[in-house]
């Protein structure tokens, strides 16, 4: 394991393009997985990664965002940088999933959601503020994974799960170290010192009761058995208790940030 | 350099010309740019040109809107723990020019008879952002409403996100939507009223959670800042963009409701969902 690093570099790990793809880890944590598209109201938004699958014998729905491998996936996904229809399909497949009693994983690697006109337009906010309000409700396990930058309300969207768990190597925060120095330094070349004093790594996000568990970096198959065990042991743990536990202790989890 | 005698004024020079006419007696619109005395104004300080109404502080508004109040949790400020020297001075300001501990009050009051919870945010007091005790006064709000069996109005206006409390101004967003949802799932109502300006985290999560969402003419709504939009598709908006009419248009407004009107629809509202007593 390594020893401590600075918060710049975890930064700079979470970013990293050798950071595993999100449909890598799905192909890798299921033995079945369809993709299922579209948003039923405007659009199919490719930076959100969505479908159902078997993960081993336990049937699940696993949503991401995801960054692009090259760069034209990247122009289309807008760096993994959701628009509203993306969240609008989130929403949808959790729901759905609420209906099968399907468990739901969402895996975050989004520097946040996208800025855009149109964004605007359909709603960026709204469709936030939705998946929040009733993702929280869901009466279905929803274990909510960031695997690399976990950037703001983008984020936060899919992250309102039963348990939040971070990668070794990712970062989760109200906005990137860049806009912190602009916005409260007025001096955007002081991205490291953001970075320090942020608290956006996972030890400092675990020792703050933000997330609950951090997972080893995922990079091979091994590793992916490992966490992919670690999934379906929750899976079971949340699965066993009544919806009236479960939604109690999601509620109170978030009821607890002060 | 040539100087000429009868150069026209550029923007800034107008605006540094206006700042010069003294305090209260002209006001220039944020919205349509006219310069209005200020009696014209009228006691709901709208704009008599386009009815954009005047940002106001949260006291301001509340004696506009109820016939009485009464203001809970009012000590409830910023945790001691956020110790930086620049934040405790900007928090410090704020309290001086509000009055307030935090850039929310919330309490209970009347509106023409009809009892309801209240919180109304004070963008004077670091832009109304979201911080930890913003969150804790509006997530009480609603459990105290849904104990009190009343409806909650929420006034927004909000810069976002309070950065200098980091992830833990992220975490309230949920935080205020799981008391939301509790009130909700009570059967009562909550009116959203989306004020100049809103934007980022608050609009990403309570003021887009209203039964009802209702806004104010030519009020600025929006998620990501025009800013940082135009710096990422290196282009300008239109001008429209952001304003209440055009997420009206858009369908993410129940309505738009001139400032002098408010009380009496809000009271029309309230009585619908009081099965009409
Ligand atoms: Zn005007």
């Amino acid at each position: 394991m390594s020893e401590e690093k600075s918060a710049f570099e975890k930064v700079q790990k979470a970013r990293n393009s050798d950071k595993i793809s999100i449909q890598k880890l799905v192909s890798g944590l299921t033995n079945e997985f369809i993709e299922l598209h579209g948003d039923r109201a405007y659009g199919d938004d490719s930076a959100v990664y969505s479908g159902i699958g078997m993960i081993d014998n336990q049937p699940v729905t696993i949503i991401g965002i995801q960054k692009g491998t090259n760069n034209e996936e990247n122009v289309e996904r807008h760096f993994g940088s959701a628009e509203p229809d993306g969240y609008r399909k989130a929403l949808r497949l959790m729901e759905q999933a609420e209906k099968f009693k399907r468990p739901i994983i969402t895996l975050i690697n989004t520097p946040g959601a996208y800025p855009g006109v149109d964004a605007e337009y359909h709603g960026q906010g709204y469709m936030i503020s939705q998946l929040i309000l009733k993702g929280m409700q869901l009466k279905t396990p929803y274990i909510s994974v960031i695997i690399g930058e976990g950037g703001s309300g983008g984020a936060l969207a899919l992250a309102v799960g039963d348990c939040v768990w971070s990668f070794e190597n990712s970062i989760y925060s109200v906005l990137s170290p860049e806009g912190y120095a602009t916005i409260l330094w007025k001096n955007s070349s002081k991205v490291k010192e953001a970075a320090d004093v942020m608290r956006l790594t996972p030890e400092e996000l675990l020792e703050d009761g933000i997330i609950d568990k951090i997972i080893p970096e995922v990079k091979n198959d091994t590793d992916i058995e490992n966490f992919k065990n670690m999934i379906l042991n929750k899976i079971s743990e949340l699965s066993n208790m009544s919806v009236d536990d479960l939604l109690k202790k999601r509620f109170a989890r978030y009821r607890s940030f002060k | 350099m040539k100087t000429n005698k009868f150069n026209t004024p550029t923007t800034k020079e107008l605006e540094l010309r206006n700042q010069k006419i003294p305090d209260g007696l002209w006001i220039k619109c944020k919205s349509c740019g006219e310069n209005i005395y200020y009696k014209d104004l009228g006691k709901f300080k709208e704009c008599p040109n386009c009815s954009y109404g005047m940002r106001l502080g949260a006291k301001e508004r509340i004696e506009m809107i109820c016939d009485d109040f009464e203001q809970i949790n009012s000590d409830i400020t910023v945790p001691s723990r956020f110790d930086d020297d620049k934040y405790q001075n900007k928090i410090k300001k704020a309290k001086d020019v509000t009055g307030l501990n935090e850039s929310v009050i919330t309490g209970f009051g009347k509106i023409n008879g009809h009892k309801v919870g209240l919180a109304v945010m004070d963008s004077r007091f670091i832009m109304a952002s979201l911080g930890i005790a913003t969150g804790e006064l509006l997530a009480k709000l609603f459990e105290g409403a849904t104990e009190k069996q009343l409806p909650v109005i929420v006034f927004t206006a909000s810069g976002g996100a309070r950065m200098q409390e980091g992830i833990n101004s992220l975490m309230q967003m949920a935080k205020v939507s799981e008391a939301i949802n509790e009130h909700s799932k009570a059967g009562l109502l909550y009116i959203s009223l989306i004020t100049d300006p809103t934007f980022g985290g608050v609009t990403a999560s309570f003021a887009m959670q209203g039964d009802i969402i209702i806004s104010e003419p030519k009020a600025s709504i929006g998620f990501a800042g025009r800013r940082v939009i135009e710096n990422t598709i290196q282009q300008r908006p239109p001008e429209d963009f952001q304003q209440a009419e055009t997420l009206l248009k858009n369908g993410f407004l129940d309505a738009i409701i001139k400032r002098s009107n408010l009380k009496s629809e809000l009271s029309k509202i309230l009585a619908i969902h009081e099965g009409g007593a």
